[in-house]
């Protein structure tokens, strides 16, 4: 079972990165770029077959470690 | 008085703090690696700074999963005198030890200079021997020092005077550009609602003597020692 895990910080964190690269974008010539707010992606694999039970052990993941919910939101995919 | 330590894999401010705290202002001091449970006798410890665990995924993230950080918030709760510096403030807010988070610099770049920041309580154990409103020149060297905290809690941080330290210039005005990394209200240093754990981003145990450029962090160190002199904090 493979699961995908989307972190992303909270629309009421400036993200500096972001900006960064939008400015960078930009600088390309990419001048229809408004906006671009940096995350994180992982794939986690995990034993079984449960789709309900992976949901509910990687979300538990999301919360305890991979995000950080005071900065961070996060969505998780089940494949 | 004795003061332990922290020492995680990628710990790079451990011997400076232990060197401050031993050879400059006399006192005990010991080094405990990250996979002890116990802290033995102290009597305040310290998180230092650097990059723990090589920061991966989050400054501090895996580091507050370390064996000692059970010890660490146990004497933490016990009213203990925790200070955490830099990657050690990290730490402590990654393991809920002190609300927030730390951002990438507002600049993106890895700042490391001296700057000046205002002593705004001094009711602390790591700012006892401070005078109100005191400047300090301290030196910074960080990428993730912006801290924030939704609007609500920094009103309740403020309502319960947890700031500690705010960026300032050498006269102690608050201004944008005095703030080197776009905390949001100038934070550089929190303490807990006991007041027992305190983070900052600056490095005092760098900037303990002449020499260095700068011993006004000496103070911090002294205020733990005049604390636990006083027996404001009783041994843990």
């Amino acid at each position: 079972m493979r699961a995908r895990v989307y972190v992303t910080l909270k629309p009421s964190v400036f993200d500096p990165q972001g900006r960064v690269v939008a400015d960078a974008l930009t600088t390309l010539g990419y001048a229809d770029v408004k906006n671009v707010r940096q995350g994180k992606f992982f794939e986690v694999e995990l034993e079984g077959a449960d789709a309900s039970r992976a949901q509910a052990r990687v979300t538990e993941m999301a919360d305890k470690l991979l995000a950080n919910p005071v900065i961070e939101s996060y969505r998780v995919e089940i494949l | 008085m004795k003061f332990a330590v922290i020492v995680f894999p990628g710990s790079n401010s451990d011997r400076d703090a232990w060197y401050a705290a031993s050879h400059v202002l006399g006192q005990q001091a010991e080094l405990v690696w990250h996979k002890d449970t116990e802290l033995g006798r102290a009597d305040a410890v310290i998180l230092p700074g650097g990059f723990a665990h090589g920061d991966y995924l989050r400054t501090g993230a895996i580091a507050r999963f370390s064996p000692i950080m059970a010890a660490v918030s146990r004497f933490a709760d016990r009213g203990g005198p925790v200070l955490g510096i830099c990657n050690g403030f990290q730490v402590l807010l990654e393991a809920g030890l002190l609300p927030g988070a730390m951002v990438r610099n507002r600049g993106v770049k890895f700042s490391s200079q001296h700057v000046f920041v205002r002593v705004e309580q001094i009711d602390t154990p790591f700012t006892l021997a401070c005078s109100q409103g005191q400047v300090l020149q301290l030196p910074i060297a960080h990428g993730e020092g912006n801290y924030f905290a939704e609007p609500a809690d920094l009103e309740t941080l403020e309502a319960n005077r947890q700031v500690i330290f705010r960026y300032s210039t050498a006269a102690g005005e608050l201004s944008d550009d005095a703030n080197p990394n776009g905390s949001l209200h100038h934070i550089a240093g929190i303490c807990n609602r006991a007041r027992n754990v305190v983070g900052l981003m600056p490095h005092p145990e760098r900037a303990c003597e002449a020499s260095l450029g700068s011993d006004h962090g000496r103070v911090v160190l002294q205020s733990a020692i005049k604390a636990f002199a006083d027996q404001v904090i009783e041994h843990v």
